[in-house]
């Protein structure tokens, strides 16, 4: 007994909502004055994009219009239903909607022209003027705002009434320029290690963005080698995966160690700042990983991870440097690190003893206070003949490793320091995750009082993954010392233990691959909370992106870039249970399968 | 096996259960049966030590359970299901059944990051025994099934799986909370066969909380009766159905008694 999913589709969708391309043009009205207002125009413009034609700074503005028109006209296909015949109304829409968006900041240049309030709003300057009417005359650009969001959101509508491939075409060759871009630094590193200079001579403006003629490149390049490419790469795909289970292991295995392989070549071929740049992200991929076992795995949510990392450095200095105040022993780095795992999996038992017991908002309030707590411990004047106070512990040596010397002077040999932590990491969790407590820490995230009936000893289970998520921190914590060479409390605010949290989300909670890669992309382009990122021009803007990117993931994507299959089941329950019963693969009832 | 001796639970002013006496001896179905709210849930929720009682003692095989945690009555040898099935939805179905036999599985993070022989025995031999416990169910929730989410399955399903999981903890007394309700005629009288089965194939020792009347008069040894926390009848199926009390607590007094209250009354 089926249900219905191969019979004619019983409802028609409805038809074009003017109230919703309505509101969505009040959203780009607003959403425009209000980047313009938080300065990211002005901020950003230093930043080429296109050489003499598209800065970041206008593109914060551009982007509106097009993807505004462009969700405007998006509309939900439930299956049994006919998709609506797009038309030119379609079109007429997409332009009503940057049409709005751009009468917004039209009525912005005339409120800033007529009036000053500078004074609570910084940005309300002649500047933004001046950028706003592309240094000619106001009236000018009003007429050229206008007719430019007119067209962006023409254009963002037209995306859903132009043929599939054309629109997946012009999503790939915009995004591969804007990611070609924004990797710049990136890109131009790895290739001068190749001594490839010439290619990014040619694409890359002296000062920074893309040459036209590089962007074109790019361009005719995203849409040459998904030619060339075709469709190989999906059936190479297909092949594996009917391959019977060993070999697919081993195709597996083999592809694990030549992209290891790789990525341990990858930063002899790097210059300092990358290297730099991404033995930061490997921190942070440290520190999302145990949080992750923490929040993604066992249900925990722990707005104070930042103590073990605190824990993890302070106690790496107290241990390895010659100048710390109180104890000194100077150990070698590795020894110290034990020490310090064991240490800071203690301190993990005794911050989690006591809140454990508690659920939901309490534990969260709970954490955040102890992640506090421990960073004003080792501020204190109290401590402070232990852990310096507000001065710090200073200069902690690298690690030796008895043919170079890891410290922050070589960021290249802290890469590689962190790469291998990182592996370490993985294989923990990723073993853990397939264990008895990785299920047992499963069964608390879906109902912690089941899982108590079923056996599960709760109490020690939430300790467990409390002690191994500070284990991992712990790691960060200990290359983080030997890193920066010297730490103080300010290293350890509570905005790491958020922004952590922000990348364990963004990239998908529960998910190795996924809390890796929002790591790359949160950190390694935005930058962390000290760190700058490939973007540094975005650093003043960076909690504003964290915030608005936290806050539509919830909203759009609870399940992160890389999405667990199980957290997405979870958080799609119902759409997930309706699909399923539509296509007939949840049974209604026992006919078809007596026993 | 199980004496419960002068239980009471109070919620604040409210009286779950009072003075409850209960035996179950090894071997036996006893069902519990009583009208909404006459606390045969939260006799179960403290047999599993998820209620603590005010006062009474609860002994089973000679020790008693009171101030256990819920995970230290199960590993004593009690499993429960519940009344609205609770299963972890979004794990398979094996790992349901696989996270039953935490208490009686003891590999740690040593055995897990390094893949240990006994480690890999251990994952084995709990992989097996689900298998075998979801076997008994016939085909339903094995083969493909095996790992497929527990949200996916049908809701007599997932109170087959339930009851599964609850096996997968090796008890030796087994709490059903109405294991058939929600289920078509067919389908109960299946389990109801099963229930029997589960005495005699698993020996498992059955206490049922139901309200489906056919069901109660096949499978139980004993039914207890409750109503407003006391045990107001025991019995024998035939026994128990023709007690007036019990008559009264289901349909109320008799027309012509109230009858003869409103003449009174004015």
């Amino acid at each position: 007994m089926t249900a219905t999913s191969n019979g004619t589709p019983t409802l028609e969708a409805p038809g074009l909502d003017w109230r919703r391309q309505i509101r969505f043009s009040l959203i780009g009205a607003l959403s425009s004055a209000f980047i313009a207002l938080a300065g990211m125009p002005v901020g950003l413009d230093r930043r080429n994009i296109i050489q003499p034609l598209l800065s970041m700074g206008y593109l914060s503005l551009l982007w509106v219009p097009f993807v505004l028109a462009s969700l405007a006209g998006s509309q939900v296909v439930l299956e049994g239903m006919t998709e609506r015949v797009r038309s030119s109304k379609d079109l007429v829409a997409g332009a009503l909607v940057g049409l709005g968006s751009a009468l917004g900041l039209v009525a912005l240049m005339i409120l800033v022209k007529n009036f000053n309030i500078r004074d609570p709003l910084v940005n309300w300057s002649p500047q933004l003027l001046d950028l706003l009417s592309f240094n000619r005359s106001a009236g000018l650009g009003m007429v050229f705002w206008i007719v430019l969001g007119t067209t962006l959101g023409l254009m963002g509508g037209a995306m859903h009434v132009v043929p599939t491939a054309v629109r997946s075409k012009t999503l790939t060759v915009l995004l591969s320029v804007l990611a070609v871009s924004v990797l710049e630094t990136f890109i131009t590193d790895l290739l001068k290690g190749f001594q490839l200079e010439i290619f990014t001579d040619f694409i890359y403006y002296k000062r920074g963005g893309l040459e036209i003629v590089g962007a074109l490149l790019v361009a005719a390049l995203a849409i040459v080698i998904p030619l060339l490419v075709g469709d190989r790469i999906t059936v190479v795909r297909t092949r594996v995966r009917e391959m019977p289970a060993d070999e697919r292991s081993r195709v597996n295995l083999i592809l694990l160690l030549v992209g290891s392989a790789l990525l341990l070549v990858l930063p002899f071929f790097l210059g300092k700042i990358t290297n730099e740049l991404l033995a930061n992200v490997g921190l942070f991929v440290l520190l999302a990983l145990g949080l992750n076992i923490v929040v993604g795995l066992a249900g925990i949510l722990d707005l104070g991870y930042v103590a073990f990392f605190a824990v993890g450095g302070y106690t790496t200095a107290v241990l390895t440097s010659p100048n710390s105040p109180g104890f000194s022993p100077q150990l070698p780095w590795p020894v110290a690190l034990i020490v310090v795992v064991v240490l800071t999996g203690l301190v993990g038992l005794f911050i989690g003893a006591p809140v454990i017991r508690m659920r939901g908002d309490y534990l969260a309030i709970v954490t955040l206070g102890f992640g506090e707590i421990i960073r004003l411990l080792f501020l204190s004047d109290w401590l402070s003949g232990w852990f310096g106070g507000a001065q710090g512990i200073t200069n902690i040596p690298g690690v030796d490793v008895g043919f170079a010397t890891v410290n922050g002077i070589d960021p290249r040999s802290v890469f590689l320091l962190v790469l291998v932590f990182s592996a370490i990491a993985i294989y923990i969790s990723w073993r853990l995750e397939h264990s008895r407590i990785g299920r047992a820490w499963m069964a608390i995230r879906e109902d912690e009082d089941v899982a108590e009936a079923m056996g599960v000893n709760t109490t020690n289970t939430k300790l467990m993954a409390f002690v191994v998520g500070a284990v991992l921190a712990s790691f960060s914590g200990a290359i983080f010392s030997a890193k920066v060479g010297s730490i103080f409390p300010t290293s350890f605010l509570m905005l790491i233990s958020i922004i952590i949290l922000v990348v364990v989300i963004v990239g998908g909670m529960g998910n190795i691959v996924g809390v890796i890669v929002g790591a790359l992309v949160l950190i390694g382009i935005l930058g962390g909370p000290k760190q700058p990122g490939l973007l540094q021009e975005f650093s003043e803007f960076k909690l504003l992106i964290y915030g608005a990117l936290l806050v539509w993931m919830m909203l759009k994507r609870p399940e992160g870039l890389v999405p667990n299959v199980r957290r997405s089941r979870e958080l799609h329950q119902e759409e997930f249970l309706q699909d399923a019963w539509l296509k007939g693969e949840i049974d209604t009832d026992d006919e078809e399968n007596p026993s | 096996m199980l004496q419960i001796s002068d239980l009471s639970v109070t919620f604040g002013g409210l009286h779950a259960l009072r003075n409850l006496d209960f035996q179950v001896t090894e071997g036996e179905i006893v069902s519990v049966i009583g009208p909404n709210g006459a606390g045969k849930t939260t006799f179960f929720n403290m047999i599993s030590g998820m209620v603590t009682p005010t006062s009474g003692d609860i002994v089973f095989e000679g020790e008693s359970l009171l101030g256990l945690d819920p995970s230290q009555v199960t590993e004593r040898g009690i499993a429960r299901t519940f009344q609205n099935v609770r299963l972890f939805a979004n794990m398979t179905i094996l790992e349901n059944v696989m996270v039953a036999q935490h208490c009686r599985t003891d590999q740690k993070v040593f055995g897990a990051l390094f893949q240990t022989n006994a480690f890999k025995s251990e994952e084995n031999a709990i992989r097996e025994y689900g298998e075998e416990v979801l076997s008994f169910f016939g085909t339903r929730l094995t083969g493909y099934r095996l790992e497929q989410p527990a949200s996916v399955l049908s809701y007599a399903n997932r109170r087959r799986l339930e009851i599964a999981r609850a096996m997968a903890t090796r008890p030796r007394l087994l709490l059903l909370d109405e294991p058939v309700a929600g289920m078509n005629p067919r389908e109960s009288a299946e389990l109801t066969a099963l229930i029997g089965r589960l005495r005699s194939e698993w020996g498992f020792t059955i206490v049922i909380i139901e309200h489906d009347m056919s069901v109660v008069r096949d499978v139980s040894d004993r039914v207890v009766v409750l109503d407003h926390g006391e045990s107001i009848a025991h019995g024998s199926y035939e026994q128990v159905a023709n007690d007036p009390n019990v008559i009264e607590a289901y349909l109320g007094r008799q027309v012509q008694d109230e009858q003869a209250e409103e003449e009174t009354s004015p």
